[in-house]
């Protein structure tokens, strides 16, 4: 392998894996609150769409991300007042919007499909930076949301690991009982937590269409979000070692067209099941090392009512 | 009570009673007419009850009899239906955890309110953000220790709450409470999970505070105790409060258990004659050299060796986290044993699973029955019918509802499992402590248990129900079945067994001498013998 490969290639990463860092983010906060949103592959599916028609009919970049970020919010709102509010079971009401989101795109979007737009460009560093070898592209030929994704990466574990809100939310996840009886309030940090969180999976679902493909196709979410969910055991709940789980997804998923042109003779269908036999292998190895329960919030997926017992 | 104690031992200060009448300085917390139901079940029936600063008052009453629920009303958990609250003399409203903080209530629960992986720091913390003057950076770490200095009370602050003992996890529950300037401390069942001499200091403490000035209502089923340390005493009993605020010079235990329990059912717990006993029959179980392995947190078990005959009772006595749960789990299979043999009515079981043990007559009744002994979301039949399930006697690929049901029927009626429906339809987590702890004798105390473990059977369970533990124990003795008891309460083990042993650091040890005294185990609780 030559060096303009290995920099084409690293060149490649942060693309890939901004999505997958932004959405686990966002899973990680709904998930340290205690509520599993298996619904994470709808919420990106109609935030894509909506991001790409916004884009198409004419609005910034920013303003494009913005758009789908919201849409995304949208349709997890039936969700979270599901879940939050009425405490419904989060599993079926997960599995639900996955296909809500999905559906609505599709039927939605059609009018928008296969079409190209322009998209965001790279920030501009000097080009002695983006020229450096291996590292020059990967560090500085990138756009804002790619900078944006390691900032919330940090913001959210310092919120979480060095507040008192943070404290507060983990609790509800961990033991909402006890969060309970020491006066925090469970729904609200839930509903705080699945708002943000959900907001950062729209963003991630929006940064495939507007930034990433610069076009939408239907189901061009193609299970990232199911990766997603798998990132989260990966990264133990952290934001910050979700960067590094989402890396190293990134890089299989980098690796795959890169291959392709190389001539590499493997049957296509085969190189993309690559990130997901990855996702399984990863958890499987995990669990054989007992890891896989470190980090765990105590109380996930389960609705907590105060006087049930 | 037949198991009374010598009253001095747990005694911890000279009582304060008279100063504590003589300050008056009134009423800390007073509670009128408060009624509660869950669904049509009415738990609590227009209950009065009133607490002065500095004064100790103690809380009696059966399992079930809604003392908890009582409690949990203070502490803004539960919703009173009807009733009202008054604090210093000020009617309020507590309608949520973060009130009742803010009025100055701490709660020590039965069950404690502490995330386990977070430390005992930043569990205050969190009940701090209820605080507003607490809010601050620096405050909460000062009032903290001022309660340390206070209390004397040293725990770790920066280890993670799971990995402490269960005293240390209470002291930290007091400590947070004083810390956020509780002025009404209430303890449920605070001494449900301590030794004798752990509950002793915890009563002096009790008594230290009140003496500051703090009202404290301490919720117990040891009425040794509440003569002990209470200066007045009040008991429910099914919801109504049968006695109030009696003060407790004057009062003695019988008083208070026919109020607790009412006049015919004491006549009925009254010692009968002794089971008639059968001699020792053929050796069921023998252990040699039984070592387990220590793992996190745990010390293992030693080379214990053990051996245990038909009809005999056994009794393992020992501070508890000595081995005993280890040793119990390597017993029932379910924790691999690491050198030694175990030999189950003559056949080497050393590896053997569980299914295969219980083919043999094992039983088991763990001392954390919530966690390994019942599926708390279950219906009662089913908790009930797990252990038969196996024979095919409830049929065989498909279950007879109707077989379920009429062996629930019997068994909630032969165990007297109160308040569970016709059919055992109710889940289980419905039942209170002592109930839930006879579903599981019902289940482990069948036809064919021949090898029964018992570990801490009694733990927070009101006279009545201990006392029927005990007697189903003896009748399985009687019908030629193996006991083997494990348990804190020195009194139990001596009441009870036959022979004694004592669990220290992981080592199994036997006083000399066919009746030992409470002395002699003692030293070898703690190791010095
Ligand atoms: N959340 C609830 N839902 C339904 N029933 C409940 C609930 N909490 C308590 N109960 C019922 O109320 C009654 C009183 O329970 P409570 O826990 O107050 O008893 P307790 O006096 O504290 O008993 P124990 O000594 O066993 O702790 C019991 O019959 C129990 O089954
Ligand atoms: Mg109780």
């Amino acid at each position: 392998m030559t060096l303009a490969f290995l920099t084409a290639w690293a060149g490649a990463v942060p693309g890939y894996m901004t999505p997958l860092l932004l959405a686990s983010i966002g899973l990680i906060l709904c998930e340290r609150a205690g509520v599993l949103n298996l619904g994470i592959e709808g919420i990106m599916a109609g935030a894509a769409m909506a991001g790409a028609v916004a884009a198409l009919a004419g609005l910034q970049p920013a303003r494009a991300l913005a758009a789908g970020t919201g849409a995304g919010l949208l349709v997890s709102v039936p969700f979270i007042i599901a879940v939050v509010v009425f405490r419904a079971p989060m599993i079926p009401a997960g599995l639900a919007l996955v296909a809500i989101g999905l559906g609505a795109s599709g039927a939605l979007g059609r009018a928008a499909a296969h079409k190209n737009f322009a998209g965001l460009g790279n920030v501009g560093f000097p080009e002695a930076l983006t020229g450096l070898p291996l590292v020059g592209r990967m560090l500085f030929a990138q756009d804002a949301v790619v900078y944006l994704a390691l900032i919330v990466a940090g913001r959210a574990s310092f919120v979480l690991f060095r507040t008192r809100a943070g404290l507060q939310l983990r609790a509800v996840g961990e033991d909402p009982a006890t969060a309970d009886a020491s006066g925090v309030d469970v729904q609200l940090h839930q509903l705080a937590a699945c708002i943000v969180g959900c907001a950062l999976i729209g963003l991630a679902g929006a940064y495939l269409s507007v930034v990433g493909s610069r076009t939408w196709t239907e189901g061009m979410v193609a299970g990232r979000g199911w990766i997603a969910l798998a990132l989260v055991v990966f990264a133990q709940w952290s934001p910050l070692r979700a960067i590094a789980g989402a890396a190293v997804f990134a890089s299989a998923d980098a690796l795959i067209p890169r291959l392709q042109t190389l001539g590499v003779d493997v049957p296509v269908y085969l190189l993309s099941m690559l990130p997901y036999v990855l996702t399984i292998g990863v958890l499987v190895l995990f669990a054989a090392l007992g890891w896989h329960r470190q980090g765990e919030p105590g109380h996930l997926g389960r609705a907590y009512i105060r006087q049930d017992r | 009570m037949s198991r009374a104690a010598p009253v001095a031992e747990t005694r911890p200060v000279p009582r304060a009673l008279e100063s504590a009448v003589a300050r008056e300085e009134g009423i800390a917390l007073h509670l009128r007419g408060l009624c509660k139901s869950f669904g049509t079940a009415r738990v609590l029936e227009d209950v009065d009850f009133s607490v002065r600063a500095g004064e100790i008052h103690a809380l009696l009453g059966e399992n079930g009899a809604g003392k908890s629920t009582l409690m949990n009303i203070l502490g803004g958990i539960y919703a009173a239906d009807s009733g009202g609250v008054e604090i210093a003399g000020r009617a309020v409203s507590i309608n949520a955890p973060a009130q009742a903080l803010s009025l100055g209530i701490g709660m020590v629960h039965q069950h404690f309110r502490l995330a386990g992986p977070f430390t005992a720091r930043e569990n205050v913390a969190l009940a701090a953000g209820a605080l507003p003057e607490l809010r601050g950076r620096g405050r909460l770490e000062a009032r903290l220790s001022e309660a340390m200095a206070r209390t004397g009370l040293e725990v770790p602050l920066d280890r993670p709450v799971e990995r402490l003992s269960v005293a240390d996890r209470q002291r930290i529950e007091i400590l947070k409470a004083l810390s956020l300037g509780a002025r009404i401390l209430i303890l449920d069942e605070p001494t449900a999970v301590l030794t004798d001499e752990e509950a002793g200091r915890l009563l002096a403490l009790m008594r230290k505070l009140a003496e500051d000035g703090h009202a404290i209502v301490f919720i117990t089923h040891k009425l040794r105790e509440v003569i002990a340390a209470g200066d007045r005493v009040s008991v429910l009993r099914r919801g109504r409060m049968v006695l109030e605020g009696r003060p407790v010079a004057g009062i003695d235990a019988e008083t208070l258990a026919r109020a607790m329990m009412g006049e015919e059912a004491v006549a009925r717990t009254d010692p009968g004659p002794a089971a008639p006993r059968r001699e020792p029959g053929e050796v069921l179980l023998s252990a040699e050299a039984l070592s387990v392995a220590a793992d996190a947190g745990q010390g293992g078990v030693h080379a214990v060796s053990l051996s245990l005959s038909a009809g005999e009772i056994a009794g393992i006595a020992g501070v508890g986290g000595n081995g005993q749960q280890e040793l119990a789990e390597a017993l029932v299979g379910l924790r691999p044993m690491s050198a030694g043999r175990l030999v189950l009515k003559g056949r080497e079981l050393s590896s053997a699973p569980v299914g295969a043990r219980r083919d043999l007559g094992l039983r088991y009744i763990p001392s954390d029955r919530a966690r390994f002994a019942l599926a708390l979301n279950a219906p009662l039949s089913h908790n009930i019918a797990a252990g038969e399930v196996r024979t095919g006697a409830l049929g065989r690929a498909l279950l007879s509802p109707g077989r379920l049901r009429a062996l629930a029927a019997r068994l909630i009626a032969a165990f007297d499992i109160a308040g569970a429906t016709a059919g055992g339809a109710r889940p289980v987590r419905l039942l209170s402590g002592g109930n839930a702890q006879k579903a599981v004798l019902a289940r482990e105390l069948d036809d064919a248990a021949r090898l029964i473990i018992a570990h801490s059977p009694t733990r927070g369970l009101d006279v009545a129900a201990c006392r029927h533990v005990h007697d189903r124990l003896l009748e399985a003795a009687g019908r030629g079945a193996a006991v083997l008891i494990i348990s804190e309460d020195i009194e139990e083990i001596m009441a009870l067994s036959d022979t004694i042993h004592v669990m220290s650091r992981g080592r199994l040890t036997s006083p000399q001498g066919p009746r030992p005294d409470r002395a002699a185990i003692g030293r070898l609780m703690l190791g010095h013998a």
